[in-house]
């Protein structure tokens, strides 16, 4: 996975690398000061201060032919669709639709643009339309899953009783999924706490001390992470249930989760790692700093975005592994908090089995769980986003932080600026 | 005083903030379509921002037709910003904001109606890293101006233009056996004369250059130098320098950006280049034209 | 006449490197020795899996010889075991999955890279990676319950007016009045398009990197030359991304090779090899897996192991073909620091 920082354009601005990113442009214009607190004489006489000025790049005439496109195409298709042709169904009409307004579309902006102008209109339109249809698709997932969830949420019980003793036909208010999220959280936590220090200690291996053996490990670290879930979960049944007849317990599929989050941290974490500049870590050593003070006080956290963003999408497949948990400990109905013995279920599991049961009741309750579930993983990418905000500063500070680091007597007057 | 932001009247009379009275053209000449010969080029009353940082205040200047034009001064004080308003290529920058006009022959590139892509055909730019597109060919990176802006040519009119602009850029001789190898595969100060045909080959009536030797050396420096000075008849061009002594050899016109501590650039000085350097009027100007700072 | 020679610069003697020590801090000393012994465990831990399960499959395969290859039915009580039909259908619902993805994936790439307004792009990149941190389980649901219903119309659509083309034949008359809709549920389409869910915000992801990656220099070139934003996509970030996108493909089709909740819910286990992708029932390695192994006896997990290491041997080539691309394209270089 990717680290989420990008960088907009700030390599063109060699005067201004400190230029606060992120402001939105702001029609009609904002206040507009000289940034720099220090009050200073100017140096003519006060002029009155311009206002930005709004500048587009469509034309009033391009947003008309949008508008009129989608309108007339809409129309025409109409008329054609539901009259003339007699066909049916949705996706039909919109599959359609897209068409017609490519078409129509296509030739209205024919009519006073030059050739480019025109694939260019056509490209961004569908690109547009390809962007809606995937937000589409991925909200339609959620908030199904929400609205098919609530009932189960009105009843306080499901989230404080479990369903020992409860029959999977019963009405929402008995029964609860309290021993599924215990089970999750219990697993997953076990999970980061082995996966995620040794998944970075293995990317900082690679990136910052490569030592011998540092190239075969990235290869095979990559080759693992073709590894299917499923066959995570195998391998730790066959090999620890099985084999060496631990029995189905809530630490075995810890372990066979760890297993799947591993190598995608440690892909992340190197990828998080790589990308910091390698002028911060010679700014360190150049200032007398061991490897691992540079390597713990200015890499790690210059890659903290990164790393986080690792973490975190970690956590989340983690959190929604079924296949792992459903094979190396059973689905149960009572509450185990004790991952060392007895099996343990998890919210995925809890789903997958409320499935199978093919009953309403249950299935509400299943996608209650999968709210549950759902809900567990925003939730988690709210903290990511708020970990990882953006902190103004670019290159310059960070390289000034590395000074302040490490230089204590430096006296002001010295410090290049 | 207001910033006057609508689009002039062809055939009024505009007015910009010292209260010159500059007349303006009949025909628009922002449009599709070549239109040779150089132009002449006029920032009024030019601001810009990034975010809330305001960079540029109030910077004015006239290009004169068929003429070089050097921008100089220390570095951080706008030039570079200010050249890139010159194309509207400052917009593409998050955040970026700007005030005034730039009238390409009396017509205002930034007013609603003008297109980007229309507006950057006619002002090109030489960048300061050569940067000609290495998954195409020499010819092809020539004529990427035309197939971007989906200029039909002709095959035999496709290889006299990558020619003539290649001889333009004072290239053609050291290529003209190997056009049809990647346009990386040159040194420096070649790929940087790609780029000048390149820039050259969609007909632009202004050349803006962002210090286009810096990067490189002496040699390939002088061979561009002296394609300025062809070129001069034929575009219009704004140079960005560094270098005092280019500025001075390239330039009929220059005009000094200076941005002291924590307020955004601005121009001292501008005016003939032999006044500029010999006969400055304010002290800063002499003070950096003697090298006594930046 | 002679001339008089300048002296050589230099001493005129062969320079010799001389060999650099530094003695390394204890702390030093003692963090490469931490990081190295987690690079070993790691090492040991990953090898071993894919080792483990090599090994576990050879007694099943030497039993079973290649007809383990070529059985389509799996029926472990009467001894007859084989993935030939388990295969195709992994496959199957993979190719679905990717002839989906793949044109969203590079348009939503493209779009967040070099169209969407610059205050979006942060928000749709997150967008894009919850879209991938969603349980796959999740996905099923949706897929099941609510994708269903109107993808089998559509697929109905496709096997009456281009029901000639044999991948979208049904065996039942779609142009019936009262048309059976069971045939189409539960099929290899509905299945791919479920992991297509899966697949779409990988790809985008690897992709929209390495566009942003493109060097703004030759992105700037070709802006000032008058290119439109598609210009300037098809000019500088298409080429120059080339490797992440068949780089983030490949990585995808790992993914949807190895997908198992989604695939679990939705289909209908069926063991023979068919092209038919609209029609109900198929079966992929790791549904196999996850439906079979509960009831499984000691030899019949072997079988199960083998499955499993076959699976694992093929999305194992398809990433690592897919990582040895993304290296060597110029995007890879660009990260290569």
């Amino acid at each position: 996975m990717s680290a989420t920082t990008t960088l907009e354009g700030v390599a063109t601005l060699e005067e201004h690398a400190d230029a606060p990113g992120g402001a939105a442009q702001a029609p009609g214009g904002d206040a507009v000061e000289a940034s720099g607190g220090s009050p200073e004489a100017p140096k003519s006489p006060p002029v009155a201060k311009r206002r930005p000025r709004r500048v587009r790049a469509l034309t009033l005439d391009d947003w008309l032919s949008l508008g009129g496109s989608v309108l007339a195409s809409f129309a025409l298709l109409y008329v054609g669709y539901l009259h003339l042709l007699d066909l049916s169904g949705t996706v039909g009409f919109l599959v359609c639709w897209y068409f017609v307004f490519l078409a129509v579309y296509g030739v209205v902006v024919a009519i006073a643009n030059p050739r480019h102008i025109v694939v260019e209109r056509l490209v961004a339109a569908t690109l547009y339309l390809v962007a809606a249809l995937v937000i589409f698709a991925l909200a339609s997932t959620v908030v199904y899953t929400f609205v098919e969830g609530w009932p189960a949420f009105r009843h306080l019980n499901f989230f404080t009783h479990d369903m020992a003793g409860v029959s999977t036909s019963a009405p929402l208010s008995q029964g609860g999924i309290l021993h599924a999220i215990v089970g999750t959280l219990i697993m997953v936590g076990i999970a980061v706490v082995v996966a995620v220090p040794l998944g970075i200690g293995t990317a900082v291996y690679m990136t910052e001390v490569r030592g011998p053996g540092s190239h075969l490990i990235r290869t095979v670290v990559e080759a693992m992470t073709a590894l299917s879930d499923i066959l995570a979960g195998l391998f730790v049944y066959a090999l620890l249930v099985v084999g060496f007849g631990l029995g189905k317990t809530g630490l075995a599929a810890a372990i066979a989760i760890a297993v799947t989050m591993l190598p995608l941290v440690a892909r992340a974490s190197e990828v998080a790692l790589r990308i910091v500049p390698g002028s911060l870590r010679q700014a360190s050593e150049a200032l007398g700093a061991t490897h691992w003070k540079t390597t713990w006080k200015v890499v790690l956290p210059s890659a903290r975005a990164g790393l986080v963003t690792a973490g975190i999408l970690a956590i989340a497949r983690g959190i929604g592994e079924t296949a792992v948990v459903l094979v190396t400990t059973g689905a149960t109905s009572f509450f185990n908090a004790n991952p060392v013995s007895e099996p343990m279920t998890s919210l995925p599991l809890f789903i997958f089995t409320a499935y199978q049961t093919h009953q309403p009741e249950a299935l509400k309750r299943g996608f209650g769980a999968a709210s549950v579930l759902l809900a567990m993983v925003l939730l988690l990418f709210v903290v990511a986003r708020w970990i990882v905000r953006d902190k103004s500063g670019g290159e310059r500070s960070r390289l000034l932080i590395v000074q302040r680091l490490f230089v204590r007597n430096v006296d002001d007057g010295e410090t290049e600026q | 005083m207001a910033v006057e932001e609508a689009v002039m009247e062809p055939g009024s009379v505009g007015r910009h903030a010292q209260g010159q009275r500059i007349p303006v053209p009949r025909a628009s000449s922002v449009g599709p379509g070549p239109a040779p010969g150089a132009a002449r080029l006029e920032a009024v009353d030019v601001s810009a921002w990034f975010g809330d940082t305001q960079v540029l205040d109030d910077v004015s200047l006239s290009v004169p037709p068929a003429s070089v034009t050097a921008l100089i001064g220390p570095s951080g004080c706008g030039k570079s910003t200010f050249l890139r308003i010159l194309n509207r290529m400052h917009e593409s920058v998050l955040g970026a904001k700007l005030a005034g006009e730039v009238l390409l022959d009396g017509d205002d590139i930034y007013a609603p109606g003008h297109r980007l892509t229309d507006v950057r055909r006619q002002i090109g730019m030489v960048f300061q890293k050569p940067n000609p597109f290495p998954a195409m060919s020499i010819a092809d990176n020539v004529a990427a101006g035309l197939a971007l802006t989906s200029t039909k040519v002709s095959k035999a009119d496709r290889a006299e233009l990558v020619e003539s602009n290649l001889i333009r850029a004072g290239l053609w001789d050291e290529v003209k056996d190997r056009l049809s190898r990647p346009g990386a595969a040159l040194s420096g100060g070649q790929q940087q004369r790609l780029c000048i045909a390149r820039a050259l080959a969609v007909q632009p009536k202004v050349l803006l250059m962002d210090e286009p030797c810096s990067a490189l050396d002496p040699t390939s420096t002088r061979r561009i130098e002296d394609t300025i000075a062809e070129l001069r008849s034929q575009v219009t061009i704004v140079i960005v320098t560094h270098n005092m002594q280019q500025a001075a050899r390239v330039s009929e016109q220059a005009a000094f950006f200076l941005a002291e501590q924590g307020t955004p650039g601005a121009i001292v000085e501008s005016g003939p280049t032999d006044d500029i350097f010999n006969n400055p009027r304010d002290p800063r100007t002499a003070d950096y034209v003697h090298g006594r700072f930046g | 006449m002679t001339i008089d020679l300048l002296p050589p610069i230099g001493s005129g003697r062969q320079a010799v490197p001389r060999k650099l020590t530094s003695v390394r801090e204890r702390s030093d000393r003692v963090f490469h020795g931490a990081a190295g012994a987690i690079g070993m465990v790691v090492l040991a831990v990953t090898a071993g899996i894919g080792l483990y399960l090599g090994y576990q499959a050879i007694p099943t395969l030497r039993h079973y010889g290649l007809s383990f290859f070529t059985q389509t039915q799996w029926l472990p009580e009467l001894d007859r075991i084989g993935i030939a039909a388990v295969l195709v259908g992994t496959a199957e619902v993979a190719l679905v999955a990717m002839v989906v993805s793949f044109p969203l994936a590079l348009g939503l790439a493209l779009f967040v890279s070099d169209y969407a307004p610059k205050w979006t792009k942060s928000w749709l990149v997150s967008a894009v990676d919850l879209m991938a941190a969603v349980p796959s389980i999740v996905y099923g649901l949706w897929g099941f319950f609510l994708l269903q219903p109107h993808a089998i119309l559509v697929a109905r659509w496709l096997s009456q007016y281009l029901g000639w083309i044999p991948i979208f034949q049904v065996g039942t008359d779609p142009n019936a009045a009262v048309w059976q809709q069971s045939r189409y549920t539960s099929s290899v389409f509905i299945a791919g398009l479920a992991v297509a869910m899966m697949t779409i915000p990988l790809a985008t992801a690897v992709m929209r990197a390495v566009f942003d990656q493109a060097p703004i220099g030759e992105r700037e070139a070709a802006m000032a030359l008058g290119g439109t934003r598609f210009g300037v996509a098809r000019t500088v970030v298409l080429p120059f991304g080339k490797g992440g996108i068949i780089g983030g493909t490949m990585l995808a089709l790992g993914r949807a090779l190895g997908e198992t909740a989604a695939v679990l819910i939705i289909i209908s286990p069926e063991y023979i090899i068919k092209p038919r992708i609209l029609e109900a029932g198929t079966q992929t390695v790791s549904a196999l897996i996850a439906g079979n192994f509960g009831n499984a006896t000691k030899s019949q997990l072997t079988a199960l192991l083998a499955a499993g290491f076959v699976l694992f041997v093929i999305t194992l080539a398809v990433n690592s073909a897919a990582a040895v691309i993304i290296r060597r394209s110029r995007s890879g270089l660009a990260t290569e620091a």
